[in-house]
């Protein structure tokens, strides 16, 4: 009917606050507050605003990881926000996501090969334990890490290579849609680069769709189709990376535009 | 004499020893920081940057596992072959640090006051009322009813609070040099721009020199008087950072600048490291 992967309508999700007294009514915190945007298939729709905004908890609750208060979340036309965790797995198969910090996302007791194949004995049951060994070194490959290194464990890689790792981790099931959340900001410049180029690689050789979350304006105009900019829990402007940096409407965007140290 | 910097490090090497393998992390490291001045470090994690900046005042494990070499005066004293007690006198007396991520570096069981108070009494015991001193240094640092903040824990307070409070624990005690280890990094840009604002205006106001160790190039092209860039552990080209900026000699400094993303110059794919390195050798 169109090619929206996902369509989002009032999102919220609030938490319960706390009452300063006994009796008085605790006024919830409003994390999100009723947001709604569509991510096209094949596209990358990129989610700026600053710490607390609410940017990681719609990326969240888009996966169950945060509960959701009021909206609809619809993928492929299906309403997946009122499904229960056990009716969620497929989903969780087309759905996946890559983390901030590339130290604390990896089991340090695992090494790569049972980090790579969780997934995947979850998701293709069927598969035998060669098949998947066979399956977790072509991940490596195509995050462009040798297969050699299945046997090793996380502290014996540096953060850029933990973060591909990560990516190699969401790639394993063969996902759809690939939310991002913050996937180079714990990354240094030249590394940065370097995991940028890759997601937008493998974007195109697999078709994927990305909802990239990050504070890095820089980084978001460069990989993103359309960009959403988040404040207190709301969107406040959306629009393409050209509109957004080249004509900002909204104080906020200007603010979030100025604070960026130019050279 | 008045040619003499307030800090000159001159050939300062660092190595570590690890069973029989020996690892030069930084080597023939020079520079000198006049007082009020900004010398800004850059370079990518592994080059030598902040194990330079710690070696500074011997913030780094004991011989044999590790053991520096060259020369760092302050002030013309030298502080490499100072002993143990009277070196714990310049770190955080003269030369203060402040690191990336503040959630870490502060203690989780003392309150922020304790904390500060702390150094306070340690490095200017002559400070009758050290609890007024603490509140004055919150409030120093821009921080909004500092009495509640010092009855506060580390994980009471937001980043950008935390890196307030430590910048308030290294000025509480007058250091001439702040050591600032990727003070940002780990904070979002508009809180970025306010502590960078905070550092600028604290400089400015109090004639500190700031050691600046970051990868970020706009917050050294407008903040830093002087540049030196590090590449595997050693500096590889340095200079006044209006010449850094606009022409760079060094293919890796050249290489470091390409690969930044930049705001309103979308391209299709960002520039590598080992795709520009590998074109200039």
């Amino acid at each position: 009917m169109n090619d929206n992967l996902l369509e989002v309508s009032d999102l919220s999700v609030h938490y319960p606050g706390r009452a300063a007294w006994f009796f008085q009514k605790a006024e919830p915190k409003k994390a999100v507050d009723g947001i709604s945007f569509v991510v096209p298939k094949g596209k990358t729709v990129g989610l700026v605003g600053e710490s607390g905004s609410g940017k990681t908890t719609t990326g969240r609750a888009i996966v169950k990881l945060a509960p959701l208060t009021a909206g609809k979340i619809l993928y492929h036309g299906e309403d997946i926000g009122v499904l229960s965790n056990s009716d969620f797995l497929p989903w969780r198969k087309k759905i996946q996501m890559i983390f901030q910090d590339p130290y604390n996302s990896l089991n340090p007791r695992a090494d790569i090969l049972s980090i790579l194949s969780e997934p995947l004995e979850i998701h293709f049951p069927q598969m035998t334990r060669a098949d998947r060994e066979a399956r977790c070194a072509e991940l490596l490959r195509s995050v462009q890490l040798p297969a050699e290194h299945l046997r090793r464990h996380p502290h014996e890689f540096s953060g850029g290579q933990r973060q591909r790792i990560g990516i190699a981790r969401a790639l394993a099931v063969q996902p759809e849609l690939i939310i991002c959340d913050e996937p180079v900001s714990a990354l240094d410049v030249s590394v940065q680069a370097e995991v940028v180029n890759l997601l937008q690689d493998l974007q195109e050789q697999f078709g994927l769709t990305y909802l990239f979350i990050a504070h890095d304006l820089a980084v978001v105009e460069h990989v993103s189709d359309h960009i959403l900019v988040m404040s207190k829990g709301k969107i406040v402007e959306h629009g393409t990376p050209a509109e957004i940096l080249g004509n900002p409407q909204q104080a906020y965007t200007k603010t979030l535009l100025a604070a960026v140290p130019r050279f | 004499m008045s040619a003499e910097p307030l800090l000159k490090v001159q050939d300062l090497s660092v190595t570590f020893r690890t069973g029989d393998r020996e690892t030069v992390a930084a080597e023939g490291v020079s520079y000198e920081l006049a007082a009020g001045e900004v010398l800004a470090v850059v370079g990518e994690s592994g080059s030598g940057k902040s194990v330079s900046a710690l070696a500074l005042t011997r913030l780094l494990p004991p011989e044999p596992s590790c053991s520096l070499s060259g020369s760092v005066k302050l002030a013309g004293v030298e502080l490499l072959g100072l002993p143990e007690d009277k070196l714990a006198k310049v770190r955080g007396g003269s030369i203060a640090y402040i690191f990336q991520e503040p959630g870490t570096s502060l203690n989780p069981v003392y309150t922020i006051g304790f904390q500060i108070g702390e150094a306070v009494a340690l490095h200017r015991p002559d400070v009758k009322d050290v609890e007024a001193e603490v509140i004055r240094s919150l409030a120093e640092v821009h921080i909004n009813d500092p009495e509640r903040v010092a009855n506060q824990y580390p994980h009471e307070l937001s980043g950008g609070m935390q890196q307030r409070a430590m910048i308030a624990m290294a000025l509480a005690c007058n250091p001439q040099i702040l050591v600032a280890d990727e003070p940002t990094t780990a904070l979002d840009v508009t809180i970025q721009k306010e502590i960078m604002d905070l550092l600028a205006r604290l400089r400015r106001e109090r004639g500190m020199s700031i050691v600046l160790i970051t990868h970020n190039f706009g917050i050294i092209a407008n903040f830093a008087d002087k540049v030196a860039v590090m590449w595997k552990g050693r500096i590889v080209e340095s200079g006044p950072v209006e010449q850094i900026m606009r022409t760079q000699s060094h293919p890796y400094t050249k290489a470091l600048i390409a690969c930044i993303p930049r705001l309103g110059q979308r391209r299709r794919r960002l520039t590598t490291l080992s795709d520009e390195l590998k074109v200039s050798r």
